[in-house]
């Protein structure tokens, strides 16, 4: 976009700023307008899974169910408890909100329509992705109340275990595609199975990785069946007990914000991103932005089938799941992947 | 452990055989009423708001014998009476407190005039609380504005009684 | 003009939060000030193009290290009458600590203002080349030139991983574990059996 700008007479600096600053609105308001609907549709699947309805009031099929529930959240009073740390109190859910959308800077929507093509984009998501705990951890010591603080240290135990895994999930893929730009990681997928299929799921050396990166994913994103941090039966609503009104609403956007960014993330690494998910030249008529967004709702279907499947884990089983299971599979992957390619001379 | 164990663990195979039942469950037609559109159908028995009813004539059928207010195990109800001027015996107030009452029925069982029922109504829901503490007046409009409806109910349940 | 202003700004920011981290009264904030300026250093890295380095800070430093910092400092009951009253015992101390710090700084930048050192600068061996990225030439220069070191390094944490273990690792007996697979192993035909026990006669298991 920097050249149309600078083709209306702007100077560079001018153009790359403006363009940059478009670019952002261009990906976090829809990504925030999805985020709202994503809602609906969790609740909608959700629902149909147990044979219920779901919203289906406000609007056609209920579809502005989320958006009526915004406005009631923004109606309601502000409570800042009077032993909470005011500051931290307030910064937690903003915290929480901007590290959702921050990470989706690398996601690749198209052949080249990227924010910020860096050279080291997936440590970037792990970098931005590691941040999420903070805003728990700061709601849930600042609001000054045991279940809130309670829930943080879940939290922080529980992401950190994760990303260990996650990293050397990520590893392997990154040893495949030979680069960590998420740009040059989609286009190592193309025709990566025997030159029809787009995507490093149907390998058979990455699929185990992928079905542990979904798990990990929701784990990370504190969803359905390790949605610990806010055990209602356990911790009332963990870090959010305090919260009402915007700031509550905003760690809800957030963490749905996480998750569609998990999925895109599942997406661009396993399913072949912005490429259609068949080598067919009929296929490429449709853009590549669609078929991300495809990809991406199907991924959030998986999310909230899960959620609408699996029953909570316990503390304890979920940290042997990421200590004792995922962590010593994931290296041997590792460990195998990069032998193979090794023994097959892929880098030669 | 057997191998088939093994191969299940690994293969993630139960929650795969619980995942196809999620899905299968998610094309079926939905098993709840689509409530403020459809309504099932209720029992002439069922306990409601409470109304006052009148007889044809537009007498009230109330002789303030305060059955209702001593058998009433929530103690809801407040009854003040009083001859009214042609000499019969009647109400001066007549208040029920809907955040009491628990709905058991007892009043209408123990009125000997039919006057309190509890009526087919379940939608009466307030803004304020004070609205929820019913006076004669307004149990007297429930009445007249459910009339036909207690009436065929009390018709319908009359054989069981 | 845009590289200048990102410099000066987390630069700023870097100073002043690494400031109020040792200033801060509370030490909560003051690991989240530390946080802060993990974050501006690793702007600052990203500055000088050394994008690798600058993310595996936040990952490493941010996402485990400072959480692990929290993890402590957040159940810390802290009494700060107390923790002032020392201050004056300590206070040479730490008077002296700092002037040796100042010192060694200054006498760190004379040195490098007059020349070049032999060792830990980029000789001609070491140029990145042209064309290649920041990770690609780390991993270059790990994997040849400092292999040696590089695997040392990672056989000491090993070691240190392991004297972790073995120092805090006690068997503890008659704990009742959770057997993970035994229990899905368990078949119904194993865990009960079908008695017709004749009346008054009862059942012993």
């Amino acid at each position: 976009m920097t050249p149309f700008f600078q083709g209306l007479g702007l100077p560079y600096e001018w153009a790359w700023t403006i363009s940059t600053i478009c670019g952002i609105l261009l990906i976090a308001l829809p990504v925030m307008l999805s985020v709202a609907m994503v809602i609906y549709v969790d609740r909608k699947v959700w629902a149909a899974m147990a044979l219920r309805r779901g919203p289906n009031v406000v609007g056609p099929f209920g579809l502005l169910q989320s958006f009526a529930d915004g406005l009631k959240v923004f109606l309601q009073e502000t409570i800042i408890p009077a032993a909470a740390n005011k500051g931290l109190f307030l910064i937690g859910p903003i915290v929480t909100f901007t590290v959702a959308l921050l990470a989706w800077a690398v996601i690749p929507f198209n052949s080249g329509a990227i924010l910020a093509n860096i050279n080291v984009g997936l440590l970037y998501i792990l970098a931005i992705s590691s941040l999420g705990v903070y805003g728990i951890v700061i709601a849930g010591w600042s609001s000054n109340s045991k279940y809130p603080f309670f829930s943080a240290m879940r939290a922080s135990a529980q992401m950190i275990s994760y990303e260990v895994s996650i990293g050397f999930i990520l590893i392997c893929v990154v040893l495949w595609a030979g680069s960590f730009n998420l740009n040059d990681i989609v286009k190592a997928q193309h025709g990566h199975g025997f030159g029809f299929i787009n995507g490093f799921w149907c390998n058979p050396l990455l699929f185990p990785m992928w079905v542990m990166f979904l798990i990990s994913s929701m784990a990370e994103t504190q969803r359905a069946p390790f949605d610990l941090t806010e055990a209602e039966s356990e911790l009332v609503a963990g870090y959010q007990t305090e919260y009402s009104s915007m700031a509550f609403a905003l760690f809800w956007l957030g963490e749905y914000g996480n998750v569609l960014m998990m999925c895109a993330l599942n997406a661009t690494l396993f399913w072949g991103g912005y490429l259609p998910p068949l080598e067919i030249p009929v296929l490429y008529l449709i853009p590549g932005w669609i078929w991300l967004i495809l990809k991406i709702a199907f991924g959030f279907f998986v999310f909230s089938w899960v959620k609408a499947t699996v029953p909570r884990y316990r503390y304890d089983q979920l940290m042997r799941l990421g200590w004792k299971i995922f962590l010593p599979v994931s290296l041997l992957f590792v460990f195998l992947v990069s032998g193979y390619l090794m023994a097959t001379g892929h880098f030669a | 452990m057997t191998v088939a164990q093994i191969v299940k663990t690994w293969t993630l195979w139960e929650f795969v055989k619980a995942h196809w039942l999620t899905l299968k469950y998610f094309f079926r037609p939905k098993a709840t009423v689509n409530y403020p559109f459809e309504k099932n159908p209720i029992s002439p028995r069922f306990r409601g708001e409470h109304a006052l009813r009148r007889y044809p004539n537009g007498e009230e059928r109330c002789i303030a014998c305060k059955l209702c207010e001593a058998v009433c195990p929530a103690q809801a109800i407040t009854i003040e009476a009083e001859p009214r001027d042609d000499g019969s015996r009647r109400t001066t107030r007549y208040d029920i407190d809907m955040t009491k009452c628990i709905f058991c029925g007892f009043c209408q069982e123990a009125c000997p005039v039919d006057a309190v029922v509890e009526g087919p109504n379940f939608e009466y829901a307030t803004e304020t609380r004070e609205e929820l503490l019913y006076d004669k007046a307004k149990l007297l409009a429930n009445g007249d504005k459910w009339e036909r409806a207690i009436a065929a109910n009390l018709e319908a349940d009359a054989p069981y009684r | 003009m845009i590289q200048a202003f990102a410099f000066y700004l987390f630069a700023t920011l870097m100073i002043v939060s690494g400031a109020v981290t040792i200033l801060a009264r509370n030490p909560v904030h003051s690991v989240l000030w530390l946080i802060l300026a993990f974050f501006n250093a690793a702007g600052l890295m990203v500055l000088a193009g050394a994008e690798f380095i600058a993310m595996l800070l936040i990952i490493v430093y941010v996402g485990a290290v400072a959480v692990l910092f929290l993890f402590v400092v957040m159940m810390l009951d802290i009494d700060f009458a107390e923790l002032r009253a020392g201050f004056i015992r300590n206070a040479p101390l730490g008077v002296i600590l700092a002037v040796v710090l100042f010192v060694e700084l200054f006498v760190g930048i004379l040195v490098r203002s007059a020349g070049d050192m032999a060792i830990g600068t980029a000789g001609a061996a070491t140029a990145v080349p042209a064309g290649l990225s920041n990770t690609a030439a780390i991993g270059a220069l790990l994997y040849t030139r400092y292999l040696f070191v590089f695997e040392a390094a990672g056989f000491i944490l090993l070691v240190a991983m392991i004297g972790a273990i073995v120092l805090t690792h006690r068997q503890r007996s008659g704990v009742r574990g959770q057997n993970i697979a035994k229990q899905i192993a368990r078949r119904p035909e194993e865990a009960t059996i079908n008695l017709q026990p004749e009346v008054g006669k009862g059942v012993s298991l």
